[in-house]
């Protein structure tokens, strides 16, 4: 679905990714975990057209989208939900996500819209009760709900998640990512970014670790929890036996 | 049946893909991980970050036998110790050895792969397996054994040798699948037939080998004996154990595990790639290996590809089955054997002349190595006793350095044919 190969980006002239491949196929949850300024939120940031790369190929769906405006971006079907939520604090709930099926509305009409809408509520029923409300009245969780709510309603192929578990309670991650992994069930595809290595790795198919704007490891995420280069660095323990 | 068959049936693009990630990360790990291809790499003023595609591949510096050797036991491990989960050894027992080590990844993956070639040579987890392969430092055993399991078939551990014991326990126990070198698969055959045991009463289906080199001419023979489909498998411990390739049962070509391996098939002399198709040794680069990657390990086995798509639907490229080798190791019942061992014992022992002849002969489907030493004359002036004793210390000392025993024959100086040139040390009556 998304296939990346040896993509250079930055700021001016500095150099932040550095021959970065990775791919997701679909149907899987493809986690990126890895430090603060390891490079992860530039590479969404490439993916999405809002960094523009230097070298290097970005794929979705067999098509180039290197280049390629945001706008067009979201519009092949690739949909970012951005980190620290990044809702509309002045503007309902409601409003918040019918932004987001802007896409959809365009494409397939109101009506198409609507019945998103209805699903998104399903999904998020703690959405459906605030839907009156001032999005930035709403709790840390309630927020990134929202968030995610507003990127599905454009219908993507592939979900991109940048650090949503950053700033919400323990418990709080913890629904967050049962819902990933609900929307994977329903056919979704996810690239979730991650500090939160063991939550992570906990839901996703596969992983990639990043390290100062480098890929140094992947594979089957079942595989990074018991690689001990990921405990020891990530994972926060290291066993003593 | 696939195992894994969105692996085995990939695209070819997703698995280039695939391939370039894990050689990068690969190159990232053994280029941080491991002094010596660390320095390597410096040396040539390789940097790994730079590795952009497949093909830059062959900018990498290859890894040689005696790399291993030199850096025994763990001097190529990218792991600390505390992480390797199991550690084998290849053949030979002293200076010679070299160890290889597995992460718990690495057992896993191992494991997985096995399966994928079980299931291709037929084996499912109704199967009962009967694994005649040595256990313990041999990667053979245990290599099968963990794949069998992961299928879930029901492993009969019994190991190697006592093959009246084989036989009684594969009628006992009603095993559908053996495994273990082919011409072992012979000697059971033969076994059999002096036993009287009918081997259409048997409930044995399928035969997976490897572990030496062997002809279509035997696997007809195996089949006619023993009623079997009989497939060829491929690995060696240095880069895993079996599990690197394994025929399906079209019986043509080994397919390679690719998304675990990257393989070349190079001209010997030049080391640069053969045209496609045509024969050349075998170079092989671990793409998920943890614990002991290996970068371009040269085989000195040779092969060809076979770039034709196979009719089962797997797309992993094939290759033929092992031709021959470009140097002089001989393969002796599975295990390893370099003239060059044979030739340091030799020397070491007192009364012997520089001159000997290695004879390697199959006999009743078994291989028997003879080595003819020259001794001084003085010892034929000697009593037998004398004699003998000085044959039973080399066949000792040959027995620790190799791992197997060795028939020894003394004979006069002068004796063996001398050649100008390059003498002739190893003759082969075996035919493959």
């Amino acid at each position: 679905m998304l296939r990346i190969k040896n993509l250079d980006a930055g700021y001016g002239k500095l150099r932040v990714l550095k021959n970065i491949s990775l791919h997701v196929d679909p149907g899987e949850i493809v986690t990126i975990i890895g430090a603060n300024g390891a490079g992860k939120t530039t590479l969404l940031h490439t993916i999405v057209g809002l960094v523009n790369s230097a070298a290097g190929e970005i794929q979705f769906q067999q098509k180039c989208c290197s280049g390629l405006t945001s706008q067009q971006v979201v519009a092949s079907g690739c949909a970012l939900v951005p980190e620290g939520r990044q809702v509309f604090a002045s503007m309902s709930v409601e409003e918040n996500l019918l932004l987001g099926g802007y896409v959809l509305q365009r494409n397939a009409g109101r009506a198409a819209v609507l019945r998103e809408l209805e699903y998104q509520y399903d999904l998020f029923p703690v959405l459906r009760e605030r839907r009156e409300q001032l999005a930035g009245t709403l709790s840390g969780g309630e927020q990134q709900m929202l968030a995610m709510g507003r990127a599905l309603m454009s219908k993507p192929k592939l979900v991109m998640m940048d650090e949503p578990s950053t700033g919400l309670a323990p418990l709080i991650v913890r629904d967050i990512f049962s819902i990933i992994k609900k929307l994977r069930e329903e056919g979704n595809t996810v690239l979730l970014i991650e500090q939160n290595a063991k939550a992570a790795l906990g839901i996703a198919d596969r992983g990639y670790v990043m390290e100062v704007g480098k890929i140094i490891l992947q594979g089957p995420a079942e595989g990074l929890l018991i690689n001990r280069d990921v405990q020891r660095a990530y994972l926060g323990r290291e066993k003593i036996d | 049946m696939y195992w894994e068959p969105e692996r085995e049936c990939m695209e070819r693009a997703d698995l280039e893909q695939l391939q370039l990630e894990r050689l990068q990360s690969t190159l990232y790990r053994v280029g941080t991980h491991v002094p010596f291809y660390r320095q390597k790499f410096e040396a040539l003023k390789f940097n790994y970050d730079d590795v952009r595609s497949l093909d830059d591949i062959r900018r990498l510096p290859f890894t040689e036998k005696q790399d291993l050797r030199d850096n025994y036991p763990y001097g190529l491990f990218a792991v600390p110790l505390r992480d390797v989960v199991r550690v084998h050894s290849s053949s030979g027992t002293t200076g010679q050895a070299t160890v290889v080590g597995y992460s718990r990844n690495d057992i896993q993956t191992w494991s997985n792969l096995v399966a994928r070639i079980l299931t291709g040579g037929g084996v499912t987890n109704n199967d009962v397996i009967q694994i005649a392969f040595g256990y313990g430092l041999f990667t053979g055993g245990f290599g099968m054994h963990y794949g069998a399991e992961r299928i879930g078939a029901s492993v009969i551990p019994i190991s190697a040798g006592n093959t009246k014991r084989q036989i009684q326990i594969m009628q006992d126990f009603k095993t559908t699948a053996l495994i273990c070198t082919p011409s072992y698969a012979l000697v059971i055959a033969d076994t059999m037939m002096e036993m009287g045991v009918n081997p259409n009463g048997l409930s044995l289906r399928y035969g997976l080998f490897g572990g030496e080199p062997w002809s279509e001419a035997m696997r007809h023979e195996i089949h006619e004996k023993l009623g079997i489909i009989a497939t060829d498998n491929y690995g060696l411990s240095e880069v895993m154990g079996p599990g690197v390739a394994g025929e399906c049962q079209e019986c043509n070509g080994l397919h390679i595990n690719e998304d675990h391996f990257l393989l070349e098939v190079l001209d010997p002399m030049t080391l640069e790639p053969v045209a496609p198709g045509e024969v050349g040794e075998l170079v092989i680069t671990t793409l998920t290996k943890e614990a002991f990657p290996m970068i371009r390990y040269r085989t000195h086995d040779l092969t060809r590809f076979i770039p034709e798509p196979c009719p089962c639907g797997r797309t992993l490229t094939r290759m033929q089955r092992v031709v021959g080798r470009s140097d002089d190791m001989l393969i002796i019942k599975g295990v390893n054997v370099f003239p060059i061992q044979i030739e340091k014992v030799l020397f070491e022992v007192e009364g012997t002349e520089p001159h000997y002849q290695i004879i390697v002969e199959r006999e009743n489907h078994q291989d028997k190595v003879t080595v003819l030493v020259e001794v001084v004359e003085s010892i034929f002036f000697d009593e037998m006793k004398k004699q003998r004793q000085m044959v039973d210390h080399i066949k000792a000392r040959l027995a620790s350095e190799l791992g197997i025993s060795i028939a020894v024959k003394l004979v006069e100086e002068k004796s063996i044919e001398r050649s100008m040139g390059k003498s002739q040390r190893v003759i082969d009556k075996r035919q493959f």
